[in-house]
């Protein structure tokens, strides 16, 4: 009884292990922001043609050590890698998926969009120079508002993040005192507020404490009915967190004349921009390890940008414009070496 | 066995005796072996200990090379200043410190007041259920402890105990400093709360324990001269079991200092050092815990030394209890 039972284990071990044999094997790591997309992307992938695609959502800093490390097919970085660094690495990028930063408050009687701010206000509320929901900066940009005398809690991540690494950038690209003191990066030096772990423990923080702002993923805010702020964009106009609004952050960037797609999306031209928008970035071999692997990968990306817009759209994420995925397929043609 | 008794086998049976002797043999070989697995595991706890020293160490080293001592005695924690980040631990140690000692402060009365009422006072009927459920305590996972921390815990205090303490001792000098406000749900007070609550079932089943051991007898003797309940616990019952249970406490500090995930959870994790227990600070393992996934560089070595830094003040704690036991128990001596 025993004995069989131990064979039949074996039996299925190898009867599992040889579809997984046969199959190409892309594995990627990385992000934590395109997990939720990567993985629903693959598993469409894997009924489509039988590939599967083993995704580690492991951050985006490990993704770029493991492609480096040549373990994985791809890397999925928030934050792109200078064109340097690419040659360095001998490394190829481009960006696959976008996703937009919204700011989230708990104010009592003031619903989703209405309250408006601007960059230098909203960085001055994170630099804890603004301390109280009734100061004169953000009066002036809601007249009609009626605002509490009330003190502002700070909610942000206390884990190292892209979605900070995107935040902070907009911040320091709107407000010189940011840059100079506390600058952009995955994890930064806070000068106030409370941390909460991920997406989830900012939105949980922000829904429980009254006279709370924080920023999370658009998909967070929307999901949980957040109440999310109106920013006021690079060209001056008011604008809300739409996916219209993303996207027109994205068509506004120069990735034609940007070297390694170089482009933080953050404070785009554009009179419907959403000023903190934020791409995920591929980052795979010139000449890889496995060529095989990566040509399946590449084949899984072109499936991607070919019929996987509306999953992404269903799960909040915003796909690139037709435009850039024709320069990214350029891209690959003359850039990748897959035999 | 005499060697006249082994000579009479001898003679009686010798081929018996070969036998005998061949079994003895292998039965010696059976207790060598015995001896060299128990030697190699007892070893390779060692060597396993020394492997994690040597590579916290190497990993650690571009911090130590670039920060030195300042690293203990820095209170910047800036990852992403350029050109190079400044970073220092004095923020996470006292967090790591303040947060055990307050579990501590908290739970070492709780859990001793718990043990003598199940040794001394209980009635039998209810001893059961309270132990199983003090045991039942030590069993749920930490994460648990954190997200109970975070959405129910947090909040609720923040919205009722907080406020009301704040008031308080809003006119005492000192006191007015340690419980400033403003409230808020994530803070250093929360998470030695909830270390308190994690670390509670350690102490109670220790001291239950070691109070159960005391003889009867002794305590019927101070019963018999007229000791109250309080007077047989605090004459007889706690200086017999001193050593056993600063052995629980120390137990329940180690855990206390180490304890990561409910805590990453509910301390709010800010590096800036404020007096107010009220306020959001970090441990040294909520910070590993938090940042490590997205870090590198100086930035990835400083967190290897912070953990680092952990063992030894863990081991420093340990040392210290140890030193304490030996002088009690001396003491005891005289």
């Amino acid at each position: 009884m025993k004995l069989s039972s131990v064979l039949a284990a074996i039996g299925l071990m190898l009867g599992l292990a040889v579809p997984v044999a046969h199959a190409a094997d892309i594995s990627g790591a990385g992000s934590t922001f395109a997990f939720p997309i990567f993985s629903k992307w693959a598993d469409l992938y894997k009924k489509e043609t039988g590939n599967g695609l083993n995704y580690q959502s492991i951050g985006s800093g490990a993704g770029i050590k493991q492609i480096q490390a040549k373990t994985v097919t791809f890397g999925a970085s928030d934050a792109p890698l200078t064109t340097e660094e690419l040659k360095k690495a001998g490394l190829v990028q481009w960006p696959m998926v976008m996703g937009g930063i919204v700011p989230v408050v708990n104010l009592e009687g003031i619903k989703p969009g209405e309250l408006v701010l601007d960059g230098p206000t909203l960085a001055n509320i994170f630099l804890g120079t603004i301390k109280k929901w009734d100061d004169a900066a953000i009066k002036k940009l809601n007249p009609s508002l009626t605002l509490p005398a009330t003190a502002i809690t700070v909610v942000r991540r206390s884990d190292g993040s892209g979605t900070t690494f995107n935040f902070t950038d907009y911040l320091s690209k709107v407000s010189a005192t940011w840059k100079a003191d506390v600058g952009a990066g995955a994890s930064i030096e806070w000068p106030v507020g409370v941390g909460a772990k991920g997406n989830d423990g900012v939105a949980g923080n922000v829904g429980q404490t009254k006279n709370a702002i924080g920023y999370v993923e658009y998909a967070y805010a929307k999901q949980n009915k957040m109440t999310y702020v109106n920013l006021i964009n690079k060209a001056g106009k008011t604008v809300s967190p739409t996916i219209a609004a993303f996207q027109s952050a994205a068509a506004n960037a120069d990735w034609a004349n940007s070297p390694g797609y170089y482009q933080i999306l953050t404070e785009q031209a554009g009179e419907q921009s959403w000023p903190i928008t934020a791409a995920t970035f591929i980052l795979m071999h010139v000449t890889p390890k496995d060529a095989d692997a990566s040509a399946e990968a590449v084949k899984f990306f072109t499936w991607a940008f070919k019929s996987g817009d509306k999953t992404a759209e269903e799960l909040d994420y915003i796909p690139m414009p037709a435009s850039v995925v024709s320069l990214i397929e350029k891209t690959w043609a003359t850039e990748l070496k897959l035999k | 066995m005499s060697s006249s008794e082994i000579a009479n086998t001898a003679t009686v049976d010798k081929n018996g005796s070969l036998a005998r002797a061949r079994v003895l043999r292998s039965m010696r070989w059976g207790d060598v072996l015995f001896e060299s697995l128990t030697r190699t595991a007892a070893i390779s706890v060692l060597v396993l200990l020394g492997g994690i020293i040597i590579s916290l160490f190497i990993g650690a080293w571009p911090a130590i090379k670039t920060y030195g001592f300042d690293f203990l005695t820095t209170q910047r924690w800036a990852p992403s200043l350029k050109p190079q980040p400044v970073l220092g631990a004095l923020g996470p140690i006292y967090g790591t410190l303040v947060s055990s000692l307050l579990a501590m402060v908290i739970a070492v009365p709780v859990g001793l007041g718990i043990s003598i009422f199940l040794t001394e006072l209980c009635p039998h009927a209810l001893r059961r259920p309270i132990s199983i459920a003090i045991e039942l305590l030590a069993g749920i996972p930490s994460i648990i402890y954190g997200m109970w921390g975070f959405f129910v815990l947090g909040p609720f205090l923040a919205e009722h105990f907080q406020p009301a303490v704040i008031d308080f001792f809003a006119d005492v000098p000192v006191l007015n400093v340690i419980f400033a406000g403003p409230a808020s749900n994530l803070s250093l007070f929360n998470a030695a709360l909830i270390l308190a609550i994690m670390v509670l079932p350690f102490i109670t089943a220790i001291s239950r324990d070691v109070f159960a051991t005391v003889p009867v007898v002794l305590k019927e003797a101070a019963y018999g001269a007229g000791c109250t309940t309080w007077e047989v616990v605090w004459n007889v019952v706690i200086p017999y079991t001193r050593v056993g249970v600063i052995g629980g406490v120390m137990l329940g500090l180690g855990r206390a200092l180490g304890e990561t995930m409910a805590v990453a959870f509910v301390i709010g994790n800010a590096f800036k050092i404020k007096a107010s227990l009220f306020a959001p600070a970090t441990t040294i393992s909520a910070a590993i815990a938090s940042e490590f996934a997205e870090s590198d560089g100086l930035h990835q070595s400083s967190l290897i030394l912070l953990g680092l830094l952990l063992f030894v003040l863990t081991f420093m704690v340990l040392t210290a209890a140890r030193l304490m036991l030996m002088r009690l128990e001396r003491n005891q001596g005289k």
